[in-house]
């Protein structure tokens, strides 16, 4: 699937470029912008599922206003952290896959 | 001089504070994000505002003008997260604040005891379950909406947008401007219960004619990018295994009944669903605050609620959309810095009371949606529960307590705690057992956001270690 960030250079909105921002996701690097949340990152970058639920069905960004829990991740150790209202920082290391709980 | 504590810095918080700073009070606002301004204001972070941010909001303006009259003059506390309010006799009750990243550790434990407090949580999307509602791809249109203006991300290239209501046309133009192509838009709602809605009286809408505007907006980027826009019809089933692939869409008659035959497949790679809203009244409820039959917050007409010097603003009282909120919030905050509401404010709420009502008329959920959700579609997204097997047990049990079921299911015990399946669960058990015991219980919870044990233990100070008498000594 092809990334869905919205290119800098052809967005009507003309945001500023805030630079690039790298996070690893089970070990690969994934890349977006500055100031993206978890969850936003992973989605431009193509990814929409980063989880299971308790039967193993993929689950990734549902409501992305931090109520449903669907989008939850591991980052740098720290369970249980909903990706679509956590702000990514350079370098985190997120995990998932396992549901806690 | 009063003090006046307000939980949510949507459009309703935020006019409630300018209101109270305005009557003179001394304003504190919780905003549990990275910045004010809500779902309904959500934009870029900070190193990444656009020139052109304007074109992805309406009233872009009120909320420059709003966001700095109140980071001036109030204190703003932003990573605010409320996980619990104490309720405290006859006074507004106790706000227990954890300040810091969302779902983190290490962050500030704080209490407010205010003189008065303004709820305005806001709400939030309700989806009817259909079968692969749970495939990833299938967003809430507040998602897509949230991510197109929170982060530049179109959720799809060929999305279908469906649901009821007129949110669903701003979430068409988000997503256009994200490049995405939406290949229709349907609205659950047919023509006969539109027109009924909203043609009757056309007298009530004038003082609303920046809805029209607005909306009239909406309607002519739709028909410059050749959007469909369908009626009497929704998407009763998504296909696909690992995310979804296609979506069928049904006809649907007055009362949202799918009509057999009138299926067609159409290829997506994503869908975006909103079937209206409902309140967030987790803290509002812990408060003491009383809930209608519908779960809104009561109010009186200067917004206060059951609970003395506790009042509420916005979607909490009513799902009226960002223009009501302002009216309500506005109210809510010269009333609870002691001040009478402005004649304006309250005439404004009277007319947009007047279109939320049309709205509901129009748009609101009808029962029929049970028709759509087969014995295997998922209800509870958490804990993977199915409609099947909650209707089977309330049938076996014909237990009518959400208790007893949520226990016997795991409905509503995931980590969403009912927040994502709740109504859908009331609704599928009062069909099955002819009325709930308590209806709108799914929303009760003590404890309103997540908080690590580790955080909460990091609050409590040791007790003193018991002083010894110096003159006694201790006898074996």
């Amino acid at each position: 699937m092809n990334p869905r960030r919205v290119p800098v250079e052809l967005d009507p909105v003309r945001p500023q470029d805030s630079g690039p921002l790298t996070v690893t996701l089970d070990g690969e690097e994934v890349t977006g912008q500055a100031g993206q949340t978890v969850a936003g990152i992973l989605l431009g970058a193509g990814r929409v599922s980063w989880r299971t639920s308790r039967n193993g069905r993929p689950r990734g960004v549902f409501c992305g206003i931090g109520v449903c829990f669907d989008c939850l991740v591991t980052v740098n150790d720290l369970p249980d952290v909903r990706a679509c209202q956590r702000r990514a920082q350079e370098g985190d290391v997120i995990t998932t896959g396992v549901q806690d709980g | 001089m009063a003090e006046v504590l307000i939980i949510g810095g949507g459009p309703a918080g935020m006019a409630a504070a300018a209101a109270a700073l305005e009557a003179g009070a001394r304003v504190t606002v919780l905003e549990a994000g990275y910045d004010l301004g809500g779902q309904y204001w959500r934009h870029l972070a900070d190193g990444r505002s656009g020139a052109n941010e304007a074109a992805l909001h309406h009233g872009w303006d009120t909320f420059l003008e709003l966001r700095r009259t109140i980071t001036e003059g109030c204190d703003v506390v932003l990573g605010a997260h409320v996980w619990a309010v104490d309720r405290n006799d006859d006074a507004p009750p106790l706000v227990h604040v954890m300040v810091g990243a969302p779902d983190g550790t290490d962050r500030e434990p704080r209490t407010y005891a205010p003189d008065r407090l303004v709820v305005a949580t806001g709400g939030q999307e309700r989806t009817l379950p259909f079968p692969g509602w749970d495939l990833p791809g299938v967003f809430t249109a507040g998602a897509a909406q949230a991510l197109a203006k929170g982060e530049r991300v179109a959720v799809g290239q060929r999305v279908l947008v469906a649901g009821a209501g007129p949110f669903l046309l701003p979430v068409v133009t988000s997503l256009i401007q994200t490049g995405a192509t939406v290949v229709g838009v349907a609205e659950a709602s047919g023509p006969r219960r539109l027109a009924r809605g909203w043609l009757p009286r056309p007298w009530e809408l004038l003082g609303t004619r920046s809805k029209a505007t607005e909306l009239g907006g909406y309607v002519q980027a739709m028909a410059r990018h050749r959007v469909p826009y369908w009626t009497g019809r929704t998407v009763v089933e998504a296909h696909g295994t690992d995310r979804v692939r296609a979506v069928t869409l049904a006809g649907l008659d007055d009362d949202w009944t799918r009509v057999p035959g009138s299926e067609r497949v159409i290829e997506v790679d994503a869908v975006c669903v909103s079937h209206g809203f409902v309140p967030r009244t987790e803290l509002a409820t812990a408060a003491g605050c009383a809930v209608d039959e519908n779960g809104f917050v009561v109010v009186d007409h200067e917004q206060r609620t059951t609970v003395p010097g506790v009042f509420s603003a916005g979607e909490l009282t009513g799902i009226g959309g960002a223009d009501l909120s302002l009216a309500e919030g506005e109210i809510a905050g010269s009333a609870a810095a002691g001040r009478p509401p402005r004649p304006q404010a309250l005439e404004k709420r009277r007319r947009y009371a007047t279109f939320a009502s049309r709205m509901h008329a129009a748009h609101g959920i009808r029962p029929g949606w049970q028709t759509w959700a087969t014995p295997e579609t998922v209800l509870c997204r958490c804990e993977d529960v199915t409609v099947g097997e909650v209707r089977d047990i309330a049938a076996k049990t014909g237990a009518r307590g959400l208790r007893s079921l949520k226990l016997t299911t795991r409905a509503g015990l995931g980590p969403c705690q009912g927040r994502t399946c709740g109504r859908n669960l009331e609704d599928i058990l009062v069909v099955e057992t002819g009325g709930l015991m308590q209806a709108g219980r799914t929303s009760h919870r003590p404890i309103a956001t997540p908080v690590r044990l580790g955080e909460l233990a990091a609050t409590l100070t040791p007790a003193p270690a018991p002083e010894r008498a110096p003159d006694r000594e201790d006898h074996p």
